[in-house]
């Protein structure tokens, strides 16, 4: 500890490094920054927003402001200039909106229909007779190379918006070191996460993973490891084929004044469609944070006192329906190794 | 075995339920020889904690002997006397090693609750409620003791159950009351509530070094108990509390105040009637009278000390009194662990003997009879403290009062 409290300096600095290599994002004075979000919607995917943002302004704001040029650039016939500037005060909305809004995949996909109007418009420019053919087929590359950027960045944004998204953090009486092998060996996670039958660890870095669903179901996935800082950070997700998409990461803080460690779990998963997701939705609950949270929980009674503990009442669970009354069960559950 | 569960509003029944189980490596289970209704079972009785379930054991003070321990347990074998603490702790957590054991991050299952209603949960705690973990409690025949290695406490064999049973709540608690108060040499200690936790905080506050202890009640034994400990009294059915203390206190105030009232405060006039309605329409869960009056009596920059215990929100609470006077106000639910040692010591000093505030004995089927007699102050009753090795009706009225006419013969 003293020695990281005297190299507080360059520690910061690594980390930020650190933070830009795993795509997240590190404001440490402002926590309202958005936690550092796994494999699906990265960092990227927010940074790529942000540059179609200002393309965006920048184009509208020369569409409205020299319809003629970009009439002229993009082989359409210079009398379409007042619908250019139409488009140009649609491309600034969105542009605006991708800046103002919370929801920025909204945003982003305001502007996937923006350029399905472009795309329209170049097109009835095509049939006229004067447009320039070359030029109108340039640019019309030009806009669907944007579209798929614009689809690439909502898609990410919206996936982890329509998908669940769970975050969790607890703080534990043990050295960042301790935590992180703990957490390495995905074959504990069973012990604390209350959906996981078992985590089995292949070669690579990968693993298999097995989870409850109501009714005895079980839902199997492969997951790798995306990024795996000793003491810090671990990402993995679901590879292909897995019944349930899914990614996760755990990050490692030590806490001030040698507190132990501060750890951040994040946990995401799209449901695919059909039977198998709409039985992912529930395994997970109607409150997967709450489920992350008491699983966390469980993750720091393991680390400080060795094992989960229970009391009568919530043998079958901790949630609200889950509490049986405060007397010892006939055979009681003995908890195993 | 047989076990006092709750039932409802100011129901409890002795039921046959299955024996405890070791369930965690560090539990051990205690066969119970002596176990007591505490005041603040009452709010339970009386459904002021919410999260209770129809056939929750009750009680957390309790003792007897270790009949099995799990294999983590290294400082206990089958055979040691025990008192056990009412906080659940599990002695490696940040709370734990700072000494805050009621305020233990690894002993409540059910967080979550405590989260929800007060921010943060506290620790665990035997038969009171599953907003503190969903225990099963200690009046009854066994129980499992969770975290065994670090709560229960042996006795010497030489002291009878009734010497070192209340090291499980009552005396701690009423001694961390006192001890927050920071006593110095000279200091008058004002006490609200003669109840037994109330008669541990008056010894308390001498042995602590008080001068003068003034406590506050409606209870005739119960003053005549704070009058047999050393403290002047005040019926405040009889007088207005605040003018006989500033009064007695040439108009400063007592030093420090302590509430061992907590949430179901009763008052003379309109204020009991405003918070007894407000309560029952549940536009506040607790009767904040006592901590109202003690705030309003401390003298300026004193200590006013909450010990009582109190469950959710209140109406009308003078924190302009609190801020503009330099008033410190200090709480908790008791870290029982850190004082059973030395309390412990005291008691074998002979400095004091806690069975004084024993007034009921009766076995473990009587519990129903000794909630409705505990609750409604009747023939007497201070403290119940429960035998479950006795079957049937055995009910055994330990002492007499002068005040109260209707004491019988002295009989232990």
């Amino acid at each position: 500890m003293v020695a990281r409290q005297q190299t507080g300096g360059t520690a910061q600095t690594f980390r930020r490094q650190q933070d830009s290599q795993y795509a997240s994002v590190s404001n440490e004075t402002n926590y309202n920054s958005e936690r550092f979000e796994p494999g699906l919607p990265s960092t990227n995917a927010k940074r790529l927003a942000k540059g179609l943002g200002w393309f965006s302004l920048a184009l509208g704001t020369t569409e409205l402001l020299a319809p003629k040029f970009i009439a002229r650039i993009s082989g359409v016939p210079e009398r379409r200039a007042g619908m250019i500037r139409w488009i140009g005060l649609c491309e600034i909305a969105s542009g605006v909106s991708i800046f103002a809004q919370k929801n920025t995949a909204g945003a982003l996909w305001s502007r996937v229909a923006g350029d399905a109007l472009n795309l329209t418009s170049l097109g009835i420019a095509c049939t006229s007779p004067d447009a320039k053919r070359g030029r109108i087929t340039f640019a019309t590359a030009n806009v669907l190379a944007l579209t798929a950027l614009d689809m690439i960045a909502a898609r990410q944004l919206s996936g982890g918006k329509t998908g669940v998204h769970a975050n969790a953090s607890c703080i534990v009486n043990r050295d960042p070191d301790e935590v992180y092998s703990f957490w390495r060996d995905f074959r504990n996670l069973p012990r604390f996460m209350d959906h996981l039958v078992s985590v089995d660890e292949l070669a690579e870095g990968r693993s298999h993973w097995v989870a409850k669903g109501p009714a005895g179901m079980t839902v199997e996935w492969d997951a790798m490891i995306v990024a795996d800082d000793p003491g810090r950070v671990i990402t993995w997700r679901s590879l292909e084929n897995s019944d349930v998409d899914n990614a996760g990461a755990v990050r490692f803080e030590p806490a001030p004044g040698g507190r132990g460690t501060i750890i951040k779990v994040n946990i995401q998963y799209n449901p695919p469609g059909g039977v198998v997701g709409a039985t992912v939705a529930k395994l997970f609950g109607e409150e997967p944070n709450q489920q992350l949270e008491d699983d966390m929980r469980r993750f720091k009674q393991v680390m400080e006192v060795g094992e989960v503990v229970v009391s009568d009442a919530t043998i079958n669970g901790t949630g609200y329906f889950d509490q049986r009354p405060a007397q010892p069960l006939d055979q009681g559950r003995r908890i195993q190794e | 075995m047989r076990a006092n569960c709750w039932m409802g509003k100011t129901m409890v029944s002795v039921q046959d339920v299955p024996d405890p189980q070791i369930l965690n490596q560090r539990d051990a289970i205690v066969k119970i020889s002596s176990t007591a209704i505490c005041g603040s079972d009452l709010h339970l009785y009386n459904s002021f904690i919410p999260t209770m379930v129809a056939g929750d054991i009750l009680g957390h003070e309790f003792m007897g002997e270790v009949v099995e321990v799990g294999r983590e347990v290294k400082n206990l074998s089958v055979g040691d006397r025990v008192v056990v603490p009412f906080p659940i702790a599990c002695g490696k957590c940040f709370f734990c090693t700072q000494q805050l054991f009621s305020l233990c991050e690894n002993s409540n299952p059910n967080a979550w609750m405590g989260e929800k209603m007060f921010g943060h949960a506290a620790a665990g705690i035997f038969g009171y409620s599953h907003l503190t973990g969903g225990y099963a409690g200690g009046q009854a025949e066994y129980a499992r003791v969770p975290f065994a290695d670090v709560g229960p406490i042996k006795v010497p064999s030489h002291l009878r159950d009734e010497q070192v049973l209340f090291l499980s709540d009552i005396f701690p608690t009423g001694y961390m009351g006192a001890e927050m108060c920071d006593i110095k040499p000279g200091d008058t200690i004002a006490i609200w509530g003669c109840g037994p936790v109330g008669q541990f905080s008056i010894r308390s506050a001498f042995l602590l070094g008080a001068e003068r202890v003034i406590a506050i009640d409606m209870v005739p034994e119960r003053l005549q108990m704070a009058q047999e400990g050393g403290a002047e009294t005040i019926n405040y059915n009889e007088t207005n509390v605040y003018e006989a203390l500033m009064d007695m206190t040439g108009g400063r105030g007592p030093d420090a105040c302590i509430d061992d009232v907590g949430m179901e405060a009763h008052a003379p006039g309109p204020i009991f009637a405003y918070d007894r309605l407000k309560q029952a329409m549940m536009l506040e869960t607790d009767r904040p009278h006592a901590l109202r009056e003690a705030i309003m009596c401390c003298r300026n920059g004193g200590t006013v000390s909450v010990i009582g215990v109190y469950g959710g929100f209140i109406d009308k609470f003078p924190i302009g009194s609190v801020m503009n006077r330099s008033l410190t106000i200090r709480t908790g639910q008791a870290h029982v662990h850190r004082y059973m040692r030395p309390l412990l010591q005291l008691i074998e000093n002979g400095a004091i003997d806690p069975s004084f505030v024993v007034t009921h004995r009766m076995s473990l089927d009587d519990a129903p009879y000794g909630y409705d007699i505990f609750k409604k102050k009747q023939d007497n009753c201070i403290k119940v403290v429960l035998k479950p090795g006795e079957r049937g009706r055995s009910v055994e009225k330990t002492r007499s009062f002068d005040a109260a006419g209707n004491g019988d013969m002295m009989v232990h």
